[in-house]
């Protein structure tokens, strides 16, 4: 079996692992970091969106193996020192949230935008979360709370 | 007086946990030694069984057992179904694990259970099983003409249900103006985002079995009764559940299966379904043809509704199955009025997925349908569509009013809300730029589509239910506890998945005890810590389980009174209890809430005979319903050279009554008016001939994303509801309702000059297309 090496939320792990195994698998069911939820099996709906190296990636479409050697960086690794990351707390004060269950992945994938483009349009995040379903919010809040994301995440680089 | 809790928009105490990623899914669950299943699912819709052989899957690496349906036999009993509509009502034998024969595509033919979820998967290829094909019957009409192939032998009419009131016949006899058409109501997969999961364990004697659910305690019951574990032995746990709208209201295959694999290996079990299982096998909702016939005078008024609706089941009829079309039966009068009212179901099997609740559960159903033909009936008599629901809705003053589908509705106001909505709608502007357009001959047409709901909910007064046959009350519990700190815990038999009722219940309990917000916690989704419960559905939690709360909390705070009246030294009646605390009028001398749960707690100075504990539970079983109502308008653009709808603005006026969190209120309605847009536009679940799901995953069966939908314009008015203290109504479907017919009668409304006056949902480019060039539908 391949031995791979990957940084989980600041902590590295050397684990070996069946090539076949998804990243999404090997974060929730080998490191217990189970805060990646899965909502699907054809890479539709964004719920295990986590960065890799900086960049979203949907963990279900990613092997662990192609993990190797990167920095992973999941819901559970954004609050820092127990203070929320802006976008997590922009999530909290619009009420872009119900149910939750595709809260982790469309925070990281909001995340990943703004980094991308600072101060996006409605347009621009509805276009950009094409990738992350909700069956909750109507995503009214969930973009509202985005742009109030980008306005801290710009206030406080 | 400090400002009250209730109407405040608090933010979510349930948050801290979701968007950090410290959820407990039920698939996060480890045990040691936990094993796994995986299940094998018949790819035919309708076969015999004729062989199945599990041994050679047995032998796998890391594969601990295997079983076929002859395995469980003996034991596994019928999945139930809690609602015997009528005397002719056909509930089939309806085996957790096919035996011998299987009725829809994905039912569980056997199983593997592993050391891990891959290789249980894996070993699933090396069963062998023959089935022997039997035919298909997919659509009602077939399968209720002669000679089509029987899903159950006694037939493939589950039931017929009727109800009438008035005098029907005079009403059609010499109607200047009778509209009929016929609607369907293609089914839809709920697609809750987290997939249905199950962990299952035992200690040899009781059994634990944490599931994805919105009924812990209903399941406890009927999972008692179906596998003979003794209720007291059996702890049912619904931790974080992502999302359920109705989907997770079930008692399901793979739940009692959990169950009898923990019991028969000794060991904890896990399922946890793909999406792609899921889409097959999680009950489906809505597929219904209605048929509409409205009797008017030559004004428009309405003088009688006749509905003839055939309802789907599927193959089989699960926990509340045939009822879902019951639910629609007293809501196809709308928010008119008219002297008579006739309505007649029949429950159709077909070899597909059973269908069951799904947000709104008939509801939507018929208001999509009346809305629908008020529009056809304003067409007719050549009148704006607001305009004809004016000479036909209930006047506010006209409140509490009796329907003709024998409903009392205890109180709203339909001009306000229908007036709201057009203000910020800008009604006549967008009228006047659909003239010009339609003048110009724009190729993108402008549709303005109204829908003027109401909907019955809060589930439901026991005694209506048990008038309607269904096998259980109504009521909710909650208990309310005051902690020797001062803190407060309250235990309620809801069971959230998405609602809030932990921030909602909270503000609640601070404005009737006077204690901090941050100062109140909620247990519930534990049959072990919160025994007592009807669970979450039917948009029920805060007009019935809210009450309790409410109720509970007036009766700690009368046992406190008494405390405080001893410590005082004055009589109970003397003392007023404001901001927490009781006080003796016209004297300084107080006692917060908080010292009084000290005292007792402390139990050294209490009065003569007073149990020392501060807890209070309540039982609450609603007297009537609650009937939310609304105005949504909805703008559309059609692009009539490509069949493409986009909408250009939406706008819902809701009356949900008093709210306690005008936030959570404004979130369910966003959420819900999305999904009956996704029903309007988007979602459609497509068997073929042969019984197979053509929308399978979540790449075929379409759920909207953001860059698919716009931003909604919410408002409210309130009018109280009379029928409870809060004088809230429910909201959690309210939006569903409306939505569908917003949408669909905007389409049309854009495609009135192409002779267009139906397009079969979902609104597709395609079907849109389809429309313009057929003209009348
Ligand atoms: S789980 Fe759905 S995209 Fe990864
Ligand atoms: S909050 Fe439930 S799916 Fe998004």
């Amino acid at each position: 079996m391949p031995r791979i090496t990957v940084t989980v939320d600041g902590t590295k792990y050397e684990e070996e692992v069946e090539p076949r195994l998804l990243l999404v698998h090997f974060l929730r069911d080998r490191l217990g970091r189970t805060g990646t939820p899965v909502g699907c099996d054809t890479t539709n709906c964004g719920a295990c969106t986590v960065l890799l190296d900086g960049l979203s990636v949907k963990s279900c479409s990613v092997l662990a193996v192609q993990a190797d050697g990167g920095d992973v960086v999941t819901v559970q690794g954004l609050a820092d020192g127990g203070e929320l990351h802006p976008m997590q707390r922009a999530f909290h004060e619009e009420h872009a949230l119900q149910c939750g269950y595709c809260t982790p992945g469309m925070i990281i994938a909001s995340i990943d935008l703004v980094n991308g483009n600072p101060d996006p349009t409605e347009t621009e995040i509805r276009e950009g979360l094409e990738g992350n379903l909700c069956r909750c919010t109507g995503y009214c809040n969930i973009v509202r709370a985005v742009r109030r994301g980008a306005e801290l995440m710009r206030a406080e680089p | 007086m400090t400002e009250t809790e209730i109407g405040r928009a608090r933010r979510r105490k349930e948050d801290a946990r979701l968007i950090t990623g410290r959820t407990q899914w039920t698939d996060n669950i480890q045990v040691p030694g936990l094993l796994h299943v995986a299940y094998l699912r018949s790819p035919l819709a309708h076969a015999r069984i004729t062989r199945v052989d599990v041994s050679a899957a047995r032998s796998r690496p890391g594969v601990v057992a295997a079983f076929s349906g002859q395995d469980f036999a003996a034991e596994q009993g019928s999945l139930p179904c809690a609602w015997p509509v009528s005397d002719d009502v056909v509930i089939p034998d309806h085996p957790p694990m096919a035996v011998d024969t299987v009725r829809y595509a994905g039912e569980a033919v056997a199983c593997v259970i592993a050391t891990d979820r891959y290789k249980a998967a894996d070993a699933l290829d090396a069963i062998e099983i023959d089935y022997d094909p039997l035919p298909a019957v997919t659509d009602m009409p077939s399968a209720l003409a002669d000679g089509s192939p029987l899903v159950h032998e006694a037939g493939n009419k589950a039931f017929t249900w009727t109800f009438a009131q008035g005098d029907i016949e005079a009403a059609f006899r010499d109607a200047p103006v009778v509209v009929e058409r016929t609607y369907v109501q293609q089914r839809l997969i709920p697609t809750a985002m987290e997939p249905r999961a199950v962990v299952a364990q035992t200690d040899g004697d009781s059994f634990t079995l944490h599931t994805s659910t919105q009924i812990p305690h209903v399941l406890r019951v009927m999972l008692a009764a179906t596998t003979g574990v003794p209720e007291h032995k059996l702890r049912v746990i619904a931790p974080d559940v992502g999302g359920g709208f109705g989907s997770k209201l079930q008692v399901t295959a793979e739940e009692v299966l959990g169950l009898l694999i923990a019991r028969r290996l000794g060991r904890p079990v896990k399922w946890t379904e793909s999406r792609s299982e899921g889409n097959q096998t999680v009950h489906h909702g809505r597929d219904q043809i209605q048929r509409i016939a409205l009797a008017a005078s030559a004004e428009g008024v309405l003088r009688g509704v006749k509905v003839d609706l055939l309802a789907d089941m599927g193959a089989y009829l699960m926990l509340v199955t045939p009822g879902v079309p019951l639910l629609g039966a007293f809501m196809y009068t709308g928010i008119y009025k008219m002297d008579a009212y006739d309505f007649a179901c029949t429950g159709v099997f077909t070899t597909k997925m059973p269908t069951d609740a799904y947000r709104g559960a008939g509801r939507p159903e018929a208001t999509y349908a009346i809305e629908r033909a008020m529009d056809e009936l304003a067409k007719e008599i050549g009148v704006d569509p607001l305009e004809i629901r004016r000479r036909n809705w209930i006047r506010h003053e006209e409140f509490p009013y009796a329907t003709a589908a024998g409903l009392t509705y205890d109180s709203g106001n339909y001009e306000a809300a229908t007036e709201r909505a057009m203000a910020l709608f800008g009604y006549d502007k967008l009228r006047a730029e659909q003239a010009d357009r339609r003048d110009r001959n724009d190729p993108v047409q402008l549709g303005i589509g109204v829908s003027t709901y109401t909907e019955m909910c809060g589930l439901a007064p026991s005694r209506v239910l048990g008038s309607l046959r269904y096998g259980a009350g109504g009521w909710e519990h909650a208990t309310v506890r005051m902690l020797p700190t001062g803190k407060v815990e309250v235990v309620t038999g809801t069971s959230p998945h998405g609602q809030g009722h932990e921030t909602a219940w909270s503000q609640i309990v601070a404005d009737a005890l006077g204690v901090p917000f941050e100062d109140v916690g909620v247990l519930h989704g534990d049959t072990a810590s919160a025994p007592r419960g009807m669970d979450t559905y039917g948009s029920r939690s805060l007009v019935v389980g809210g009450i309790a709360v409410l109720q509970a909390c007036e009766r700690v705070k009368e046992k406190a009174r008494t405390v405080a009246a001893h410590l005082l030294e004055c009589a109970p009646d003397d003392l007023e209890f404001t901001d927490g605390a009781f006080k003796v009028r016209g004297t300084g001398a107080a006692k917060t809430i908080q010292e009084v749960a000290l005292a007792v707690f402390a139990a050294h100075d209490l009065p003569e005979g007073f149990e020392p504990q501060l807890d209070a539970g309540s039982t609450f079983d609603p007297e009537s319903f609650s009937f939310p109502h609304g105005t949504h308008l909805c703008a559309v653009e059609v692009d009539t050279e490509t069949g493409m709808t986009t909408i250009r603005s939406y706008v819902a006026v809701d009356d949900v009554g008093n709210v306690v969190n005008p936030m959570i209120v404004e979130g369910q309605v966003h959420g819900g008016i999305a999904q009956g847009i996704a029903q309007a536009l988007f979602e459609e679940a497509v068997y073929d001939a042969d019984g197979n799901l053509l929308t399978g995953t979540m790449a075929d069966y379409l759920v909207p994303s953001a860059a698919d939908l716009p931003t909604f314009v919410t408002d409210r008015t309130v009018t109280p509801a009379t029928s409870n203290p809060l004088g809230v109504k429910g909201v959690g479907e309210a939006g569903t309702i409306a939505s569908t017919p917003a949408v669909v009668n905007a389409v049309v409304d854009a495609l009135r000059p192409y002779g267009v006056r139906d397009v079969p949902m979902p609104c597709s480019p395609e079907r849109v297309w389809r429309a313009i060039q057929g003209g009348v539908a």
